[in-house]
């Protein structure tokens, strides 16, 4: 699985002084993002769609690390146990966002007591029940969550993101 | 819902864009930025030679990029009359912020006026006149002839005092070095006027006239002395918040050089938790003191660092006056001043006293002292960086509560050196120049009291919206209606009329107790709604602008973009009423007087610049040399010009001579102020008799921008309404959930925010977004004020009744705590 090397290095660093970074050093499971060909000047870019997971994959208040729209857009799915803003499957409960910080980049932590992704960069805190709404920080943009869809089989597909991924001018590069 | 753009790419700056300084024009820090423009029929591409950030695009970029940019870093607006891209991005290569980017900073170009995008449509385009019932749009030339004709009916050569002006004194936003001096010189060199005050205060004033009187400028070091210090001292400051990236890019390197850090304040704040994260619990103190304790605090702490004796004694010796009173205590001096041994005398007060007081254990007071001043092992002096802002400014007693901070800075030696510094954190930017003061006098006269009670007949307001930010504001508001009013009926009456027969009317509503009010703005204010002439001014980067931010380092903000419609810089706008006072005084045969009013044939900002600062600072400083000087500018004062480079200052008082309050001897003084309790008037009667402190103050994400954030979705999506923090077990006893909406109210007035649980908050103690559009904390804060009527916004009391449910705006949002936890 190839991830983004100064991403994790960021995220080592962070952790030796004290700030620990699960999401982002947890081995990717459930990428399979197809190469997409942009259709020619469309006024959106093309997102894949991806299969990220199946709900079974899922544990209550446990992040899945996965990435979208490639592998070097790390992300997390969620099952947070009550319906929820962009929330999908059978309790409306399964979110997705980059753990990507839209400030200036580094590694989000998800802290299961408050359900917040938290960045050891510099504070910023932003809330999975609300949408990813930065709860305090110093990002200028709410955490990019994804567009996720579950089909009759369980099987959890990503079909776009909500705001631009730090560290591309495109979010399909 | 939590806001989100659905931005899914942004154009790509090409690598021949044009390329201009910006220095971030909302708070002291003032963070380098570079603005980039090109045309909008063009783009750059994904390879390194196609774009102005030389790298491959095309690639996922690291953490701490320099090539990427977010939405908000992007708009569309005008350059020279066309369309244009704009990205404002963080200058990765200024010292103040090396590339970080602040909530607010990183929004500048969001926040610009753009008719594509369709932000900030807010801005005041054309001059407007109160004409049949409403403001209609109209010229500058019947705008400032309308001012100059009702304003020259009011004035006279030997008595302005019927001209009011409330006007910025700042710099960064739309004030600067230029917009100060055009105003100065309106005001203070053409004219006299007494009555006047300042954006965000009810006087003409300094806010921290005792560290003056003691010699010390408020802005003494470097921002790098964060990095070099032994302790970081805060009082009354949220840097994490409300200066942000001086917080993260020189205070956090500090603490991780091992610096231990005390904060006094009443409330736990986002500083005090990322303090603890970044250098242990062990080496952060809170000192949690009773709300307006700072005296007794600072106090007890030079008590014991002098008794200890952990003072400096050479640098009392050499640097501060030898003697016993060197100025008395008088109306206006609220402390006399002199040396260390009568100081120490007069501020006496135990560890025992000291720790009652403020409700905090003698055994913290020590452990402050000993941070603060405790010799090292080897017997060297411990550095000490201490930094104060408006928890004590706008506190009680301020003459002697930041006189009693600086006392213990003196005494240990720590101002002039590295690693040390007694200084103010600021809220904007500094830029300041005009002629003197003097006239206005000290204590400066009260003016919104003034104008409650009737006095003054035509007000200029240059930028200040007292509707939002002043104290007593539920009275100042409902007064300044109605005398407005008066003359907005009297206008109304006579719709049609000649100009002259409009301005007879005007004057005889004025004389009948109306108010004729002018207002230059960038937006229609709060207080703009009582307006009757209101003039568009240009912001940052609409205008060239010079500033200095809180280590004195001034930048040239370069114009990149048109301001909006006809709308002008205030210099100009200045200039413009005195060119029509002298046309209309003379038509009246009032030469001597008109003749007053010369001088303003600017053709730009630029020849403000260099009437002003330029003529009075040495002639050394011109935009073409600031230009060179790029973003990390030159440290003021400015001493010369040599191998091409301005030469600036890096620290103030390294020779140990202190000069800022005119002393020939050039020797600092002590601050002899013992504790006296709450000194504003009224203060200790409500306090007694409501139940919740409503301290106020800002938050990160609106802090300085508010008055541009309000038609910023990203900032009104968060806070629709201002937030008031308040203990769980206390709403729960008046069956408060978040985002309830509360009516606070007390003697003096009554205002509304959004409940916000804050379990740190201690029971019957609230925290209040200050400067809301939506709910004016001023509204409860009484008229007391300290000596040299200094606001105390801080030690406000009230009680609280619930109004609504959550409306719908707020169901959404996100109401958990500020703090970073890690994981």
């Amino acid at each position: 699985m190839k991830r983004c090397d100064k991403l994790v290095e960021v995220g080592r660093r962070q952790f030796l002084r004290g700030g620990i970074v699960a999401a982002a050093s947890l081995p990717v499971v459930g990428f399979a993002a197809q190469e997409a060909k942009a259709a020619t000047n469309g006024a959106l870019v093309d997102y894949p769609t991806a299969r990220l997971a199946n709900v079974k994959d899922l544990k209550p208040n446990e992040p899945l690390p996965i990435a979208y729209p490639d592998a070097d857009a790390p992300g997390v799915l969620l099952k947070l146990g009550k319906a929820v803003e962009g929330g999908v499957g059978p309790e409306g409960d399964i979110v997705g966002f980059t753990t990507v910080c839209p400030h200036k980049g580094f590694p989000l932590a998800y802290n299961a007591e408050s359900k917040t992704m938290n960045c050891p960069g510099h504070y910023s805190v932003f809330d999975c029940e609300a949408g990813g709404q930065q709860t305090w920080g110093q990002a200028t943009q709410n955490l990019p969550q994804y567009m996720l869809r579950v089909d009759d089989k369980g099987d959890i597909y990503a079909e776009g993101v909500d705001e631009l991924l730090y560290g591309r001018l495109s979010n399909v590069l | 819902m939590a806001y989100k753009r659905n931005v899914d790419r942004l154009p790509i700056i090409p690598a021949d864009a044009k390329q201009h300084n910006v220095t971030c024009h909302y708070c002291i820090v003032g963070c380098g930025y570079k603005a980039y423009t090109w045309p909008v029929n063009k783009q750059g591409g994904t390879a390194p030679d196609q774009n102005a950030m030389g790298v491959d695009l095309s690639k996922q970029q690291p953490a701490d990029s320099d090539a990427w940019y977010s939405p908000s870093m992007y708009n569309v607006v005008k350059q020279d009359g066309r369309d244009v891209n704009l990205v404002i991005k963080p200058d990765k290569d200024c010292v103040v912020n090396s590339g970080l980017g602040s909530v607010r900073g990183a929004r500048i170009a969001e926040n610009r006026r753009s008719d594509k995008t369709g932000t900030q449509q807010q801005r005041l385009e054309e001059p407007m006149i109160w004409r049949y019932g409403t403001w209609q749009p109209t010229s500058w030339a019947d705008a400032l002839d309308l001012v100059a004709r009702v304003t020259a009916r009011v004035i006279d050569k030997d008595n302005e005092n019927d001209l009011f002006v409330s006007m910025f004194d700042h710099g960064g936003s739309a004030g600067g070095y230029e917009n100060t001096w055009g105003t100065g010189k309106l005001y203070f060199g053409s004219m006299k006027v007494k009555h006047c005050r300042i954006h965000n205060r009810p006087a003409y004033n300094s806010e921290v006239h005792s560290t003056r009187d003691m010699g010390v400028d408020e802005l003494n070091y470097n921002y790098e002395d964060y990095e070099l210090t032994d302790t970081i001292f805060l009082i009354g400051a949220n840097p994490l918040e409300t200066q942000t990236n001086l917080f993260l890019n020189h205070m956090i390197p500090g603490i991780r050089n091992g610096a231990k850090v005390i904060v006094v304040d009443p409330r736990h704040t986002v500083t005090i938790n990322a303090a603890n994260i970044e250098a242990g619990k062990d080496n952060v103190l809170h000192l949690q003191i009773n709300s307006g304790s700072d005296l007794a605090l600072f106090n007890t702490l030079f008590t014991y660092i002098a008794d200890q004796g952990w003072v400096d004694k050479e640098f009392i010796a050499n640097s501060t006056f030898q003697g016993d009173v060197a100025q008395a205590l008088d109306e206006g001096h609220p402390a006399a001043l002199g040396g260390f041994d009568m100081a120490r005398a007069e501020c006496k007060m135990s560890l025992t006293d000291g720790a009652k007081i403020c409700g905090v254990s003698e055994e913290d007071i020590k452990k402050a002292a000993e941070w603060i001043a405790k010799p090292k092992d080897d017997g060297s002096r411990r550095k000490c960086v201490t930094a104060y802002e408006k928890g004590i400014i706008w506190g009680n007693d301020n003459y002697r509560t930041i006189g009693a901070l600086v006392n213990i800075g003196l005494a240990t030696g720590n101002i002039g050196r590295e690693g040390g510094g007694v200084c103010r954190l600021g809220g904007h930017q500094e830029g300041y120049m005009r002629p003197s003061d003097a006239h206005v006098g000290r204590p400066a006269p009260y003016i919104d009291q003034l104008l409650i009670a009737g006095q003054g007949k035509v007000h200029h307001i240059w930028a200040n919206d007292h509707y939002k930010t002043t104290l007593n504001a539920s009275a100042f508001k409902r007064e300044y209606n109605r005398r407005t009013n008066m003359v907005k009926e009297a206008m109304d009456a006579r719709a049609g009329a000649t100009r002259e027969e409009l301005v007879e009317a005007i004057v005889a509503a004025i004389e009948a107790g109306g108010l004729f009010s002018v207002n230059v703005d960038i937006i229609h204010s709060q207080i703009g709604q009582a307006a009757h002439v209101i003039l568009p001014a240009v912001e940052s980067g609409e205008m060239n602008l010079t500033s200095m931010n809180g280590e004195r380092r001034m930048r040239l903000v370069e114009k990149y973009m048109d301001g909006p419609g006809s709308a002008q810089p205030d210099c100009m706008i200045a200039a413009g009423i005195a060119q029509n006072l002298e046309r209309v005084l003379r038509e009246q045969g009032r030469n001597e007087y008109a003749d007053q009013f010369k001088g303003y044939d600017w053709k730009s900002e630029e020849d403000a610049f260099m009437d002003g600062y330029h003529a009075n600072t040495g002639k050394i400083v011109t935009y073409d040399r600031l230009r060179d000087m790029g973003n990390n500018g030159v440290q003021e004062p400015v001493v010369d010009f040599k191998d091409g480079k301005l030469v600036g200052t890096k620290r103030l008082y390294e020779d140990g001579k202190f000069t800022r309050h005119g002393r020939e001897d050039k020797k600092a003084l002590f601050c002899a102020g013992a504790w006296r309790g709450l000194q504003a008037p009224g203060k200790a009667a409500q306090r007694d008799n409501y139940r919740f402190l409503v301290n106020n103050g800002r938050s990160n994400i609106n802090w300085q921008n508010w008055f541009l954030d309000k038609n910023n979705d990203f900032v009104a999506d968060r806070f629709p309404y201002p937030f008031i923090q308040i203990n769980p077990s206390d709403m729960a006893e008046f069956g408060l959930n978040p985002g309830d909406l509360v009516e606070i109210y007390n003697d003096v007035g009554a205002t509304q925010a959004m409940v916000y649980p804050e379990p740190t908050a201690r029971k019957n103690e609230t925290f209040m977004l200050f400067g809301a559009p939506s709910g004016t904390q001023g509204n409860i804060v009484n008229a007391g004020v300290n000596e040299l009527i200094l606001p105390n916004y801080k030690q406000t009391w009230a009680n609280i009744r619930k109004i609504s449910d959550a409306p719908a705006s707020v169901r959404g949002l996100s109401f958990k705590s500020f703090d970073y936890v890690a994981s």
